[in-house]
């Protein structure tokens, strides 16, 4: 276990690190972020829909969008000459080469998450204060499902020739009851209802989280041995 | 380059690579169709063979990232593919240099020395780019290094845990002069401390000089297999021209 966690974290470290320098992905997502929450603000009619009704959905679609683009590349550094084979070819599990991708992705999306939502607080107006921690604990719960499920579709769709339309076309089914789920909660939470409320939607976004991260975990292997 | 202890293979000579009529099968195509060898340790068998023969099928069969459809390997006693211990025995080159553009070289060649459980890698990845003359450009991004440097990268980096058992497709492709004189003073040195090597190339002169055995390959099979006390090179180099011309 510990050899599996140690080597993970190698791999999260190097994806971290190969990010830092060429940024491509995290810029682009951020852009998308920021792009999507502004072009909601002007087509939305505040006279009609209130923005704690509008808000919860324009911020998880626009996660999970821009989501999609880190997780794209996760697997796309390591087609580029054939360096998963260095991968595979090397003693370390295939458990820990998914998670080691899945961290290094969960990091990309909580640091989209961290502008993202000064962002949509900022545009929309809406009323942090006593919700910040709860909506962080949700964003978390949102990105650790998204982030299982899209590891596993991104390493299905790299050795495809259409990956970037296969991905979203996999994982989007999936992400369905994350984003309902993540966008009802803090629905409860930007209208003043007690946090209890959003308990259940929480409760499906933990059950989520721990049965897709074990599937997936489990599933990873068949996708890279043949 | 320390080495990691001997394993029993080794000390008893028992053979470190051992295939009974291994195939593999990709659909209804056999890319590799009954392959039967054994090397010892210290042994170097060079497979010729024209485009899409299986040679690099075979080497992926034997590096664990592909199953036989049918048959066995067994490499150092352990069935293939064997997982983690098997794999750690294992130095794969290939044409493609699987390194990560955007790191330098010292950072390419220290991650895959942690990944074979390295712990403290700096003296062996300087040693590893030492061999292959690429200290001076070690902490350049390997993107800024040209093709034959990437490879010398690539063999780097497939060394450096000292591997019991080395790989090589194509390993010359891209390497200037210099690079190639490296890598094949690099085999040698390994053979003579008793690792194992399977070279895949096209250089009949390259490969038989430093072959203990020599195979060329033909529609996934060994179509002419021998141990090199008995290599007349004009004659390979004739089943080689065969073998070419029959798949052209």
């Amino acid at each position: 276990m510990g050899d599996t966690l140690f080597a993970a974290w190698l791999i999260a470290r190097k994806d971290l690190a190969i990010e830092f320098r060429t940024r491509s992905a995290f810029f682009s997502a951020v852009v998308f972020a920021l792009l999507g929450l502004v072009i909601f603000y002007y087509s939305w009619d505040p006279t009609a829909v209130a923005v704690t009704d509008l808000a919860p959905g324009v911020l998880w679609v626009v996660f999970t969008f821009s989501g999609l683009l880190g997780l794209h590349r996760s697997f796309g550094v390591e087609t580029a000459d054939h360096a998963i084979d260095g991968l595979l070819a090397s003693p370390v599990s295939r458990e820990a080469i998914f998670l080691g991708k899945a961290i290094a992705n969960l990091v990309f999306v909580a640091a989209v998450q961290l502008i993202a939502i000064p962002a949509l607080v900022i545009f929309y107006n809406l009323p942090l204060g006593k919700i910040a921690a709860p909506l962080i604990a949700i964003a978390l719960l949102a990105a650790i499902g998204l982030v299982a499920v899209g590891t596993l579709f991104s390493a299905m769709a790299a050795n495809t020739r259409l990956a970037e339309l296969l991905l979203p076309m996999l994982a989007l089914p999936f992400f369905v009851p994350i984003v309902i789920g993540a966008a009802q909660a803090t629905s409860k939470l930007l209208s003043g209802r007690p946090v209890a409320e959003a308990g259940a939607w929480v409760k499906l976004l933990l059950a989520f989280d721990i049965v897709f991260v074990v599937a997936c975990a489990f599933a990873y292997p068949f996708t890279v041995e043949d | 380059m320390t080495r990691s202890p001997p394993s029993v293979a080794s000390r008893t000579d028992l053979p470190i690579i051992e295939t009974a009529d291994l195939a593999r099968a990709f659909g209804s195509r056999r890319a590799v169709a009954g392959v039967t060898f054994s090397l010892a340790p210290g042994d170097c068998l060079a497979v010729f063979g024209p485009n899409g023969a299986g040679k690099t099928t075979l080497l992926r069969l034997l590096a664990g990232l592909l199953k036989p459809s049918s048959g066995s390997a067994r490499l150092a006693g352990i069935p293939l593919p064997g997982g983690s211990l098997a794999r750690s025995r294992v130095g794969l080159i290939s044409h493609h240099t699987m390194l990560y553009a955007a790191l330098s070289a010292r950072e390419n060649v220290s991650f895959a020395a942690r990944l074979y459980g390295i712990r403290d890698p700096s003296a062996r990845v300087d040693d590893s780019l030492r061999r292959m003359s690429l200290l001076e450009r070690a902490d350049a991004p390997v993107r800024l290094l040209s093709r034959g440097m990437q490879q010398r990268v690539s063999i780097a980096r497939a060394m450096v845990h000292s591997p019991q058992v080395v790989l090589a497709d194509e390993p010359y492709s891209g390497l200037d002069e210099s690079g190639a004189r490296a890598l094949t003073a690099l085999l040698r040195e390994l053979r003579s401390t008793g690792t194992a090597i399977i070279i895949v190339t096209h250089n009949l002169a390259e490969g038989l000089s430093l072959a203990s055995h020599a195979a060329v390959m033909q529609r996934g099979k060994f179509v002419r297999y021998e141990a090199s006390a008995r290599i007349d090179a004009v004659s390979y180099a004739a089943t080689y021209r065969e073998a070419v011309a029959s798949d052209g």
